[in-house]
């Protein structure tokens, strides 16, 4: 099921903020339709890889991208259109961000602003994405309420509802379940295993568990560089290069 | 043994000191206020009438009504609304939402400070020179508010920034991530959620050139000009000014008159502000987090 055709290549990518290193050297692949799991400590670079990905560096004071990133082969730089290249790579934040509009209009938001006006249309997209997301039958008999008053699990559903939107390639989740509980996060990473059949996804999480439980394959990044690249199940069965990231893994540090 | 100790009633002891002498302040603010509006009311209120509103000035101004400097007032704060808000919203627009921070960005900021704190006689000479004699406009509704404008916009820059800033960031980056260009995240998160804001800003700004004097005496008000402006080039009376006017420069004006003008000119500013409030409570409660 897992393809072999990379997705995304990476290589020697090496981010800064104002002269200050966040990340460097780092070399991997991410192939089509698996679940990419990045693991690591605070501060090891994996949100900024995520932002070099959809290039939110043109956005981003003092932010720095060196190396390359080629999507489908073509360097994300090389997309004359940032907005085209954004709409196919979806990203869902940390906290989630319900916008304060309608939730109908959350969903509806993107495809609206991508020129799609036919009610019918929208409908269907937004039915579509709040069912792939699971919180389409909480909330579709409220569709006018505010995305904003929902609670913190919904929200976050929510947000992947409207990174769906668009229908992206691929889906980046930057620890989506730090304010997220425990039942509502089981929820998600079901739709996330559902999700791998279509799009890949990119799963940074600062739980461990997760990653075993969710990504085919597994990065860790540690201050600044990825220590390694694996097979999930090879990194937590011991098949490692760096004896840290089994440190990492059965909480030694981190 | 559970009851509070010496230190615990000692603090509550503190505590509404503190509260009392804050409130004090607080009440000794609003006295001259108070003082003020009773005084106008007082003795401007038997001024009022129809013909006080709506009649021209008669009689070297001692009788008659305001009618001209109530129509130019509103002439001269409707043409600098309409040149400041527009000016004044793009430029905190393009100060909060993209400019890089750099050397020329930190330079225009400080320059609207500046600009913020030259006394309005400064201005009242820059619309001379600027817009009087160099632009050719004369001495008319257009220059005076084109005058009140800049004397104005940095209240609206500074507000409309301010208020832009208290979108949460996040919400643009949502967006932004969404394929959303910088003027789609304006257009449809950003400004919504900043408007009670820029409204505030405005408020403000009506106010302030409502009851300016100095900026309008040389570029477009008048000393006494029985009939209505027509148009921007036109010459107008201005409440503020006639205030002025009745109250040092003609004699024999009875004392009722300048109260009543002073009364009107205050009332004017009330009733704008009470309705802007009041459309930016509306607002506010449309706001969604």
């Amino acid at each position: 099921m897992v393809g072999t055709v990379p997705k995304l290549q990476v290589r020697g990518l090496a981010i800064s903020y104002g002269g200050k290193p966040a990340l460097s050297g780092v070399n991997l692949e991410i192939r089509e339709n698996e679940i990419f799991g990045i693991i690591g400590p605070a501060n090891a670079g994996k949100t900024s890889f995520l932002k070099s990905i959809n290039r939110m560096d043109d956005f981003t004071v003092g932010m720095k991208v060196e190396g390359s990133i080629l999507f489908e082969g073509k360097d994300v730089r090389d997309w004359r259109n940032v907005y085209a290249l954004r709409q196919r790579i979806g990203v869902v934040f940390p906290l989630p961000v319900g916008l304060p509009l309608g939730i109908y209009d959350n969903v509806a938001l993107a495809p609206r602003l991508s020129g799609i006006r036919r009610r019918s249309q929208l409908d269907d997209i937004v039915e579509r994405c709040l069912t792939r997301a699971a919180l389409w039958d909480e909330v579709k008999d409220r569709l006018n309420s505010l995305g904003s008053l929902l609670s913190g699990g919904q929200q976050q559903r929510l947000t992947i509802a409207r990174a769906l939107s668009q229908s992206p390639e691929i889906l980046m989740l930057d620890e989506f379940s730090i304010a997220v509980d425990p039942v509502t996060t089981m929820r998600i990473e079901d739709v996330l295993r559902e999700l791998r059949q279509e799009l890949t996804i990119i799963l940074v999480t600062n739980l461990v568990q997760q990653a075993r439980r969710l990504a085919d394959r597994t990065a860790f990044f540690l201050d600044g560089s990825c220590v390694e690249v694996g097979d999930t199940e090879d990194l937590f069965m011991g098949k490692v290069q760096s004896s840290s990231t089994t440190d990492y893994i059965t909480g030694r540090f981190g | 043994m559970f009851g509070p100790a010496e230190y615990n009633i000692r603090n509550e002891r503190t505590e509404r000191l503190w509260r009392i002498l804050f409130l004090v302040m607080t009440i000794l603010l609003i006295i001259p206020v108070l003082v003020i509006l009773a005084t106008l009311i007082v003795k401007g209120g038997p001024a009022l009438s129809w013909e006080f509103l709506f009649d021209d000035p008669k009689d070297g101004m001692t009788k008659g009504g305001i009618f001209p400097a109530l129509v130019g007032t509103i002439w001269l704060v409707t043409v600098a609304l309409l040149v400041s808000v527009p000016l004044g919203v793009a430029a905190a627009l393009y100060l909060s939402e993209y400019a890089p921070d750099n050397l020329f960005t930190r330079a225009i900021n400080l320059a609207i400070i500046n600009l913020a704190g030259v006394p309005s006689i400064v201005h009242a000479l820059f619309g001379v020179g600027a817009f009087v004699i160099f632009f050719g406009f004369g001495t008319s509704i257009l220059s005076a508010s084109l005058t009140l404008a800049i004397m104005t916009l940095p209240v609206v820059i500074v507000a409309t920034k301010e208020s832009l800033q208290a979108v949460p960031y996040a919400f643009r980056e949502a967006c932004w991530s969404m394929g959303a260009t910088r003027w789609q995240t304006i257009r449809r998160v950003v400004l919504p959620n900043a408007v009670s804001g820029i409204l505030t800003g405005i408020i403000l700004e009506v106010s302030r050139t409502t009851g300016e004097t100095a900026p309008i005496m040389f570029t477009g008000a008048a000393f006494f000009l029985p009939f209505l402006p027509e148009g921007i080039f036109d010459q107008t009376m201005a409440l503020s000014l006639h205030l002025f006017v009745v109250s040092t420069q003609v004699p024999n004006v009875p004392e009722h008159l300048p109260y009543g003008v002073a009364l009107v000119l205050i009332a004017m500013v009330l009733i704008m502000n009470s309705a802007s409030i009041a459309l930016r409570i509306y607002l506010r409660s449309l706001k969604k987090w």
